[in-house]
């Protein structure tokens, strides 16, 4: 029995900076983090095509950019320590500024009190602090790119030495600093928000929004806030002891004998492993974090474009679970080749290929939710499909990856950036855009245009095989990753050009993103005007008004009576059946 | 209100929807979770504890996942070659009782309505207290030339000692707030509110310094 | 007329999607038929390759299938005017769900439990055989050093304390197992035929020792002397290549690996000077 009500609804603000700025309504909030997230995403995608720009034509010169970063491209070549920073920020922002900003907290955060019924968060003021802590951390991110030595160069990964000695690489001096303090921030805002989604789930629904009838989303949301409660702590450990390896003389990760500039350092004893033991142990689960609320989006897409029930709802949550648990204990498959004993190396691979099966069952009920349906091919199901077809190209790679064998062939080639793209660069930015088709109307009460909505799709879905499936096969051909150039390796001669294609592709793919930028703001003033419920959907946030004003739902909370997919239920008015219909008026079918 | 963009839903939709739906099953009321409610006819929904205890009681949790990752990381550290066990300052047990003590303090406070106040302040000393004393174990262990770097387990100390005193602080920051509360209405709801949570957090980090005492020198 | 244009729209979006799909399915095993792999030269990587190859086929098929039945499902459905089924039971749900759960059972864990690890032990958890021949590669930025023991079969004491340029390994003098011990950069001779028995270490920061045409892949840890074996089968001129980021000039740590047959082998050890 839920006791008093915590979310006490305070007056509605009427100043501009506690309205907009440091508004606690969830859902200014959410618009915060997801617009702070499509800035992030600008600079990461613009740090991708520079990448590709220097591997798809590694012996051009262009002055032009040699204006822009003087010191990154002097004479218009790139330098290799700048194309480090590249990469190492590149996968920094994306996965933790844009696509756990975006997914996660953007949508999460508009999203979860609607979907269940409750006026706010539970914790309004805590979730306001935990955005103006992110504001800060991506300020320090960005600022890293301008200090002595540039931003931080030893990958998103930052494993000593390369992270812990400031002579390693140019980035390792006040870049890496500046980036594990940004992290740290990150950390910081992340908990707070997880606090807030799971008392949030579990406390604040409405009569009647029992767990079995909660939206997919809303589940993994629930489960990849806890991984995100368990995981990051011990990267936050782990980071503090590199920041004392760096600038107070320990020894956690440095051994003895370490020979920099001409001379051994002091250190000893420490090891670099215990590092990739803490880092996996938070970024194996993280990328739950980020592909587990896409697959929610995804199962929750469909159903308003098949007018059907999502097929195998209680199995799906059971999958989630599993695939949460299981996701704690395989950070080893990370670290196959690393040094770490081999014989825990064969657990790590038993546990890896294991999430394969509530993997395949999510998968499997995507598709099946299809059979027999009334599929209307509208912009966010061409996402909601295309994301099923990524999921499942990922997936498979990662068994190449998982099984300790293939990997010593495979791992840290292009075979892995391959395979991590389509999954939390593919599922997730698919569901983030898909999502924001679907719930524009809700958010502004207009709709983005459909037909730049579909040549987005198009370009996107396509240029993305093009350039990540290719990169699979590259990484089969041995190609390795985090280089600067393939010239130097005759084994690579014969699939080096193939660069200049991946690149083209990635150059259309970061133009598409455009498309969907022009449309996304060209509709908040000129979009079609939508009615309340435009997707004539069942989901709580659709029986709200639009916008959803404070509160969310005025005088009286909605009840609820069924799970969220009667779609078509047989001798219903409509072919879709708000959860809020009581079984007296529709029957209930779950 | 005045919107920047976007468009508001017009009055007729909401009423065609009514229509259609009939009564939408909506409370007359939004107190959603009063028992013996009347025209709804589903459960209420929820844990058995408030909000604000169960997001406490997560946060302690990720706080637990800290030092577990902290854990792990002395366990690996202690199996290697150059290990050297720290001389332990005795001002540490003099530091745990008082520690311990404000913990004890706190929980008469909480029994009493009418001198709640001395009770918290002499605890939320006691806190400020146990800070001076660990500063001064640092201090004491610089006499003896062991600093920071000079060996893993002195890394250690200095690390766990320093990222406990960081939440230690924070439990003092919360008990001045609820001081500053009591203040005003010391025996007011909110205050009691408050002053229970606080006392939960303020427990738990007094449990977690004897872990750290036994993970640091028992281990 | 209108709602005849709409459903056309509707068809031929869907068999778009769907057209897509099995495009992409073909272009899969297209580039999946094709030799990618550097053409093999040991012995262990028999079995890697063979592990590769297992998954290429049944993960392909999986890939091409569940395209293909996506690339069905929607233009079969998109077509629809009405829902014509609408909720599995309970018990048909689970029913069908096992499809999936068993198929990556067996492919997945299947493959890893029955072929891969068998190969991993092999590979990992067996020691090098005593008559391997002894090499030990230290990585540094960003370059290979290569050692042999020399006629005693031993490595010299090394300290990074007497790391200088002309000493780039730290080896002491005063060690008489450094005296026959024999140096090189950037160029590692093996015998083929015969296991070599790899010591590897790192100066500076993590390296890997990868040999693409012979399935090696061993990251280089400071502060650890990691052992790897494996026996060559081809003759020729090989590369090393480094796969562990570590530092600016990463992309060019290249290394060769010479075999040569057994005597040309024997040859060339003794013709080389000792480092003292």
């Amino acid at each position: 029995m839920a006791s008093e009500p915590s979310v006490h609804m305070h007056e509605e603000p009427t100043s501009f900076w506690r309205r907009y700025i440091f508004s606690t309504d969830h859902k200014i909030i959410g618009l915060q983090y997801y617009l702070t997230a499509m800035g992030m995403a600008l600079v990461g995608g613009a740090l991708a095509m520079l990448i590709r720009l220097q591997l798809g034509w590694p012996d051009e010169k262009w002055p032009l950019l040699a204006k822009l970063f003087p010191r990154g491209m002097s004479g218009g070549v790139m330098n290799p320590d700048f194309y480090l920073a590249l990469i190492t920020m590149h996968g920094t922002l994306m996965i933790f500024f844009v696509i756990s900003l975006g997914l996660v907290s953007g949508f999460g955060n508009y999203l979860l009190p609607l979907q269940i019924g409750a006026r706010d968060m539970a914790f309004p003021f805590l979730n306001m602090l935990s955005y103006w802590t992110v504001v800060p951390a991506c300020v320090i991110m960005l600022a890293s790119f301008f200090v002595e030595g540039g931003a931080a160069a030893s990958g998103w990964t930052a494993y000593p030495p390369l992270s812990a000695v400031e002579q390693a690489v140019p980035g390792s001096g006040l870049g890496q600093t500046l980036w594990i303090l940004g992290m740290a921030l990150f950390i910081a805002s992340f908990t707070m928000g997880g606090l807030n989604f799971v008392t949030t789930i579990l406390n604040e629904r409405t009569r009647g929004m029992s767990m079995m009838r909660l939206p997919l989303f809303i589940w993994t949301l629930l489960i990849a806030s806890i991984l995100g409660l368990l995981a990051f702590p011990p990267l936050t450990a782990a980071a503090i002891l590199l920041l004392f390896d760096r600038h107070g003389g320990t020894s956690f990760f440095l051994p003895s004998g370490l020979y920099f500039g001409e001379r051994v350092l002091p250190h000893s004893g420490g090891s670099p492993l215990l590092w990739q033991h803490l880092f996996w142990f938070l970024g194996h689960p993280e990328v739950y974090v980020l592909i587990l609320p896409a697959l929610g989006i995804a199962l929750d897409l469909l159903p308003p474009f098949t007018r059907k029930p999502i097929f195998g709802y209680r199995l799906t949550v059971y999958s989630l679970f599993a695939i949460g648990v299981l996701s704690m204990i395989v950070w080893g498959h990370h670290m196959f080749v690393s040094g770490m004993n081999p014989f825990v190396g064969e657990f790590f691979a038993i546990g890896t290929l294991a999430i394969t099966i509530p993997s395949a069952i999510i998968g499997f009920n995507l598709i099946a939710s299809l059979w027999g349906a009334r599929l209307q091919l509208r912009t966010p199901a061409l996402f909601a499909l295309g994301s099923i077809a990524f999921f499942g190209t990922g997936g498979f790679g990662g068994i190449f990856l998982g099984n300790a064998t293939s990997d010593i062939q495979l791992h840290d080639t292009y075979f892995v950036v391959g395979h991590f793209h389509f999954m939390i660069g593919g599922v997730t930015l698919l569901a983030l855009f898909g999502g924001t088709y679907y719930w524009f109307p809700k958010m502004f009460g207009r709709m983005m245009s459909e037909r730049l909505g579909k040549i987005h799709f198009w370009l996107t879905f396509v240029s993305f095989y093009a350039v990540f499936l290719t990169q699979h096969f590259l990484g089969l051909g041995g190609m390795p990753r985090r280089y600067y150039a393939f010239s130097k390796f005759e084994f690579l001669a014969a699939i080096r050009d193939m660069n200049a294609f991946v690149s083209i592709a990635a150059f259309v793919l970061g133009a598409a993103q455009l498309i969907f930028l022009f449309n996304f703001f060209w509709s908040l003033f000129r979009g079609a005007r939508a009615e309340r419920n435009p997707w004539r959907a069942t989901t709580l946030e659709w029986v709200a008004p639009t916008p959803p004003p404070h509160g969310n739902w005025g005088e009286t909370v909605p009840e609820v009576h069924r799970w969220p997919y009667d779609y078509s239920v047989p001798g219903a008015p409509e072919d879709f059946t708000p959860q809020t219909v009581p079984p007296t008026v529709v029957e209930v079918t779950r | 209100m005045k919107r920047p963009f976007g468009a508001e839903t017009r009055v007729e939709e909401v009423l065609r929807d009514a229509r259609l739906w009939g009564d939408f099953g909506m409370p007359p009321s939004d107190d959603h979770r009063r028992d013996g409610f009347d025209g709804g006819s589903e459960r209420p929904h929820g844990l058995p504890v408030p909000s604000a205890q169960f997001g406490l009681w997560l946060f302690l949790g990720t706080v637990t996942m800290l030092f577990a990752g902290f854990t792990s990381a002395y366990l690996v550290r202690q199996a290697g070659p150059d290990w050297q066990s720290l001389p332990r300052p005795p001002i540490l047990w003099v530091n745990t009782g008082v520690l311990l003590l404000s913990s004890v303090l706190l929980e008469v406070g909480r029994r009493r309505r009418r001198a709640l106040r001395r009770w918290i302040l002499g605890a939320t000393a006691l806190g400020a207290l146990f800070l001076l004393g660990q500063l001064l174990a640092w201090r004491m262990l610089r006499a003896q030339g062991i600093y920071l770097p000079t060996n893993p387990h002195s890394s250690f100390f200095y690390i766990l000692t320093g990222v406990h005193g960081v939440h230690v602080l924070g439990g003092v920051i919360a008990l001045l707030s609820v001081l500053a509360l009591a203040w005003r209405d010391a025996s007011g709801e909110r205050t009691a509110h408050r002053l229970s949570l606080c006392a939960v957090y303020w427990h738990f980090v007094g449990g977690l310094w004897l872990y750290l005492l036994f993970v640091l020198f028992l281990l | 007329m209108r709602e005849g244009s709409e459903r056309f729209k509707r068809t031929l979006e869907g068999f778009f999607f769907a057209f897509v799909l099995f495009t992409i399915a073909v272009a899969g095993i297209g580039l999946g038929v094709r030799r990618w792999l550097p053409p093999l030269a040991s012995e262990h990587g028999a079995g890697i390759d063979r592990m590769i190859r297992y998954l290429l086929i049944t993960v392909g098929a999986l890939f091409v299938l569940g395209h293909a039945a996506l690339g069905y499902f929607i233009w079969r459905f998109s077509r629809q005017e009405r829902v014509t089924y609408r909720l599995a039971s309970a018990r048909a749900e689970k029913l069908w769900s096992l499809v999936p759960g068993v198929v990556m059972a067996l492919v997945a864990e299947g493959g890893v439990l029955l072929i891969g690890l068998p190969i991993w032990q092999q590979y990992y958890l067996r020691p090098a055989p005593s008559d391997a021949v002894l090499v030990e590669v230290t990585a540094e930025q960003f370059a290979w050093n290569i050692r042999y023991p020399g006629r005693d079969g031993r490595l010299g004491r090394t300290d990074p304390r007497l790391i200088s340029y002309e000493n780039p390994l730290g080896m002491d003098a005063q060690d008489p197992a450094s005296r026959d011990d024999i140096v090189q950069l950037g160029v590692m001779y093996i015998p083929v035929g015969r296991p070599v028995h790899v010591r590897l270490r790192s100066k500076d920061t993590l390296h890997s020792f990868f040999l693409p045409h012979f399935r090696v892949k061993q990251d280089a840890v400071p502060g650890m002397t990691i052992d790897i074996w494996f026996t060559p089968t081809q003759t020729g001129e090989f590369e090393i290549a480094c796969a562990e980021l570590c530092g600016f000039g990463h992309f060019q740590m290249r290394g060769v690996l010479r075999v040569l047959p057994p005597e040309e082998f024997e040859r060339w050890l003794a013709a080389q000077p000792t480092f003292f």
